[in-house]
């Protein structure tokens, strides 16, 4: 089985219906060393618990959000819109 | 005739464990044991204990399709799996079990022009390499497997082939048995049910491993884990470029044997052998998403069998016996991470997405080479964590990807 995901615009969805673009990174700030910028490109926390992660309902409204689900059941546990603000400002989220 | 009735166990059950070991293995599946054995077998390394959560064999040892092959694209790749498909051929002999290792051949079927463009390059870098791979057209392709839909009716007619002749399946959980049981011989203790929940820092060395059934210190550790290599690493404080997804297969009801060879179709995202019992067992890619889940999905078994059944009309009314699921550890470059890390004496065989059975036993070779010399075999150097710190990846996503 696998689940459903609640797109912010057309509420709840099969999975397949989603691309999904990993765990929530942060971007490094100012001019990062080559060995900040590999960490931050390929290094991952892949954590076995609640994750953010970044999906975009790509069949559906191409909406872009962020959802916290548990890696471990797959349970999805909040979604939200990005803040745009603060995506801007260093690109944090 | 006594034996027959009580047969005697492969591997001996061991008691508590000892206070310290020369090398601690974490996971029990086909990387870990063949590095013990090697250990043992080659550099008389033999205080070696092997720390497996679950049962041996549990994870992707005992989950995977089975096939062999070495036609990767990347000369370092190729080269590698070259050395591994060479072992494995010896490895029934070696390891006096017998391994049913069939080498009937594989086929990459290229469905487009830019198909058979990817198809000429690896049969170029294997060629170079010594490894058998060319490229056929639907004529050869139609003697070898008369049964492939070759006709213009599917929606990706099929325009040929890269045909690997060495490519073959083996019984994998055989593989993870014999190993163990070699192991277990020369005098490697095994310890099922003992997950390590912690390991002990000393600066840039780890002294001691925490376990369920105590701790243990250790002269070195090697991490074979596959799909939870990411959190066996946090736990020593290491960071690795993985992520995990999960990869399906399924087998349908037995028929008559008429597929002997492997049939892998990169745009048709599917996998399909026939086993020596005469299930079909067909696969397809991992899922997109990173999860710990290890439960099988309806699309999966839906568009899998849609494309098969393009390849194969004649398994229309066949019906699917069981499916399973096992957990892949994906890195960026689809190559593996292997050998020394930061960490002065812990060493990972990690990232191997969904290839990872296929390089056992040369896994075991270089890393039982690189514990005991410290020094990293020339064969895995290009596999180094380190790669992606100076970002000099191995791009093997044309041949790894899909292609069992």
């Amino acid at each position: 089985m696998s689940f459903l995901l609640e797109c912010p615009r057309c509420g709840s969805r099969p999975v397949d219906e989603f691309a999904y673009f990993g765990e929530v990174t942060r971007r490094p700030k100012g001019s990062a060393s080559l060995r900040e910028l590999t960490e931050y490109v390929y290094f991952r926390d892949n954590v076995a618990g609640v994750q953010r992660e970044w999906w975009q309902h790509r069949t559906g409204c191409g909406e872009w959000f962020l959802a916290e689900r548990d890696t471990r059941t797959n349970e999805v546990l909040a979604i939200h819109l990005p803040q745009p603000e603060r995506a801007q400002a260093g690109g944090a989220e | 005739m006594r034996e027959i009735f009580f047969p005697k166990r492969m591997w001996r059950p061991r008691g508590d464990l000892k206070r310290r070991y020369d090398v601690v293995i974490v996971g029990g599946g086909s990387h870990g044991l063949a590095t013990a054995y090697y250990l043992a077998k080659h550099h008389g390394v033999k205080d070696v204990c092997i720390l497996e959560r679950s049962y041996i064999g549990s994870g992707a040892s005992g989950r995977n399709t089975t096939i062999i092959r070495a036609n990767y694209r990347t000369p370092e790749g190729a080269a590698f799996y070259r050395e591994s498909v060479r072992l494995y051929e010896r490895l029934s002999s070696e390891l006096d079990f017998n391994l049913m290792f069939s080498q009937h051949g594989h086929l990459t079927l290229a469905h487009s022009d830019r198909g058979l463009v990817v198809a000429q390059e690896r049969a170029e870098v294997n060629k170079l390499l010594g490894i058998r791979s060319e490229v056929i057209g639907p004529d050869r392709i139609r003697e070898l497997c008369p049964e492939l839909d070759l006709s213009d009716k599917p929606a990706y007619p099929i325009l040929g082939a890269l045909y690997h002749p060495p490519g073959g399946i083996i019984r994998h959980d055989a593989v993870v048995w014999a190993y163990a049981r070699g192991a277990d011989r020369l005098g490697v203790e095994i310890h099922p049910y003992t997950e390590v929940t912690g390991f002990e820092r000393s600066g840039d060395r780890i002294v001691a491993v925490e376990t369920t059934r105590g701790r243990v210190e250790c002269g070195q550790v090697v991490s074979a884990t596959a799909g939870w290599s990411s959190l066996v690493g946090k736990l020593a404080g290491l960071r690795l470029p993985i992520t995990t997804h999960i990869l399906q297969a399924f087998v349908t009801e037995p028929l008559k044997p008429f597929l002997d060879v492997i049939i892998v179709s990169s745009q048709l995202h599917v996998y399909v052998s026939q086993t020596d019992r005469g299930e079909f067992l067909i696969g397809a890619e991992i899922e997109p998403y990173t999860t710990y889940k290890s439960t099988g999905t309806l699309s999966f078994l839906e568009y899998s069998a849609r494309h098969a059944l393009e390849l194969f009309p004649q398994l229309e009314k066949t019906k699917v016996l069981r499916t399973w699921t096992g957990l892949c550890d994906l890195s960026p470059d689809y190559s593996p991470i292997l050998g020394k890390t930061e960490i002065e004496n812990f060493h990972v065989s990690a990232g191997w997405g969904t290839y990872g059975f296929k390089a056992a036993p040369i896994v075991g070779v270089t890393l039982a080479e690189l514990v005991a010399t410290q020094k990293t075999p020339a064969l895995i150097a290009p596999f180094a964590l380190e790669r992606f710190y100076t970002d000099t990846l191995v791009s093997e996503l044309a041949a790894a990807a899909v292609s069992h």
